[in-house]
């Protein structure tokens, strides 16, 4: 065995450099966000988000695609979350310790982790190809089932949370299921919930490959849902990687916009959910 | 009464019976809880159902070769996954090689070292890095990261280890700054957070008695962290690295915009290449609808889909075997 001097400097070298990787992943975190900043800000007006796409050197700003985002965010949590809600729920009240259940959570493990750009290709061969065209709906389609995996597992990971005795109670008052679950289970873990809710927005939110296939981006004014919908992501795609420097600027204020968006969200989820604990 | 107390659903019938306000309606509320749970089976089903008969033409067209025919020439229409499934493979092979030592500096900087007031900001502010979505590591990799290394990374690199032999072959070609190890790098940022915060887990999971036991015979820090915590949790802990290999595997647009997107094969990790993600991200736009690409395109998608699932079930058998134990 070396000497208890070695032993020591072995462990001292070995904190500096755990100390050091931490500080250098700090430091990544501040420099993409300072690259936004210093990107981002200058390019930031009212004209971002007052004016709709417009060719290089005309102006322009991203209002069709923040619209766009918006409306395909909204229509997949509003057909992600009660499909997610209830399969959550399903997993932590009914399937509890049953086969089925295992299974369910099995397969929600693997949309949650499956790469997003499969499920822009599924969308498209489920609803674009045979519907003849890209469209707001299929986006809308392909964020949701990136948010149901997102709610099913928070879901019921704060239903567990909730304490059985709750139930017990509502049950002896002769309630039944369905008015236990919705009226005291849910009650007590809304605030979990809800958490879950914006994680999955802030996802649903970032997400550029499952569009690129299915509603595809619009460099018009588009709130028809059945035809190519304008999105936030795409629109930074496109820009970004264009030679044009009105172009690139925008799509640096968009990324700006969408990152400050997604971070706030999980910075606040994560208050909510470090009160509940 | 006692089945009750359990609150599970075939318990409730007792409770249901005596209760004519949950006659009609408890039965519609379960069986909505059982067909969300079906639908999510369905969904899965239906997916890769829908990217395997999507990329059967190209299967029958090019054989189970196209699994590692390097050609993908939109010319002559030979397309082949080999150059992709490669590039897939390397850039997150590369990406968890740099970011596992990180990760277990950070996890052990969390768990031991941190002052228990910084530990949680910490904590949190690595795990926004999996928070900030991935279009935005693309433009900052395209943007800062590429000329950075182009200019200051590669040049050194093929200078002094270019010539080496074998090795050497390794760092060869002009200093694009995009390329495989570009990629590599960018994706071990994106995979940190999830690694570490998934080893604080296992390490917080070390019973103290065993860690103390092992500081009561004199162990230093550093000591106990690899001889009883990393032990304790190492199961689990491969299981986390999996998961981290799988994310990096299905990373679409950071990589597309610094893999330098070239499909051919090449041994230098500073070429341009391509992975199945980006393929797809790049060439569906000149895809048309029922051509032979778009088939192949798919095709590509379900052999994606397959690594990944793969990599995620030994994934999450691994990690189960031991935060449930």
């Amino acid at each position: 065995m070396a000497s208890l001097a070695a032993r020591r400097a072995t462990d001292f070298t070995v904190k500096a450099i755990s100390t050091g990787f931490a500080v250098l992943s700090l430091v990544m975190l501040a420099w993409i966000l300072w690259t936004l900043l210093s990107r981002g800000l200058p390019a930031l007006g009212p004209h971002v988000f007052t004016q709709i796409t417009a060719p290089p050197g005309a102006g322009g700003g991203l209002l069709n695609a923040i619209v766009g985002s918006l409306i395909q965010i909204v229509i997949a949590l509003l057909i992600g979350t009660p499909i997610g809600l209830m399969c959550g729920t399903f997993l932590a009240e009914n399937g509890r310790g049953t086969r089925i259940a295992g299974v369910v959570r099995f397969v929600n493990d693997v949309l949650l982790s499956a790469p997003s750009i499969l499920i822009g290709l599924f969308v498209y061969q489920l609803l674009v190809v045979p519907f003849g065209g890209f469209s707001g709906w299929a986006g809308s389609i392909a964020l949701a089932i990136l948010v149901i995996p997102v709610v099913v597992r928070t879901t019921e990971d704060m239903l567990n949370l909730v304490p059985i005795g709750l139930r017990e109670a509502a049950f002896a008052l002769g309630a039944p299921q369905w008015k236990v679950v919705t009226m005291v289970t849910w009650r007590a873990a809304r605030a979990g919930i809800t958490t879950g809710i914006l994680l999955a927005l802030a996802r649903a939110a970032g997400e550029t490959a499952p569009l690129l296939f299915t509603s595809l981006g619009n460099n018009g004014w588009s709130i028809d849902l059945s035809r190519p919908m304008a999105s936030l992501p795409i629109a930074i795609y496109q820009y970004a990687a264009s030679p044009f420097d009105d172009w690139v600027a925008l799509a640096w204020a968009g990324a700006l916009i969408i990152t400050v968006g997604v971070l706030t969200l999980n910075i606040l989820s994560r208050l909510v959910l470090a009160k509940m604990k | 009464m006692d089945a009750t107390l359990g609150g599970s659903s075939a318990d409730t019938a007792l409770v249901t019976s005596h209760k004519p306000t949950g006659k009609i309606s408890d039965p519609i509320f379960v069986g909505l809880l059982w067909a969300s749970g079906i639908a999510v089976l369905l969904i899965l089903g239906l997916i890769i159902a829908m990217l395997f008969e999507g990329g059967l033409p190209a299967l029958r067209e090019f054989g189970i070769s196209f699994l590692w025919s390097t050609s993908w020439n939109p010319v002559t229409e030979k397309f082949g996954a080999g150059v992709m499934v490669f590039g897939t493979l390397l850039s997150a092979i590369i990406a968890v090689i740099v970011a596992l030592p990180l990760s277990f500096g950070i996890a052990f900087f969390l768990t031991e070292i941190a002052p228990g007031p910084l530990r949680r900001p910490i904590g949190v502010a690595i795990q926004l890095l999996a928070a900030v979505p991935s279009i935005i590591y693309g433009m900052w990799g395209f943007f800062v990261v590429v000329p950075l290394i182009a200019a200051y990374v590669q040049p050194p690199l093929i200078e002094w280890l270019g010539p080496i032999p074998v090795l050497g072959a390794l760092f060869q070609g002009p200093p694009l700054g995009a390329g495989m190890l570009t990629a590599g790098l960018i994706l071990a940022l994106m995979i940190l957070p999830f690694i570490t915060a998934m080893f604080v887990e296992v390490l917080e999971s070390v019973p103290p008695m065993l860690k103390e036991s092992a500081f009561g015979v004199g162990a230093t820090t550093f000591e106990v962290y690899r001889n009883v915590s990393v032990p304790y949790g190492n199961t689990a802990m491969v299981g986390a690295v999996m998961l981290g290999l799988g994310r990096a595997l299905g990373e679409t647009m950071a990589v597309t915009f610094v893999i330098g997107n070239a499909t051919r094969m090449s041994a230098s990790l500073f070429a341009p290449g391509a992975t199945i993600a980006s393929t797809i991200a790049n060439e569906f736009p000149e895809a048309s609808m029922g051509s032979l690409k778009l088939q192949s395109l798919l095709q590509l998608g379900f052999i994606l889909f397959v690594i990944s699932f793969i990599v995620l079930a030994l994934s999450r058998m691994l990690v189960r075997s031991k935060i449930k134990g």
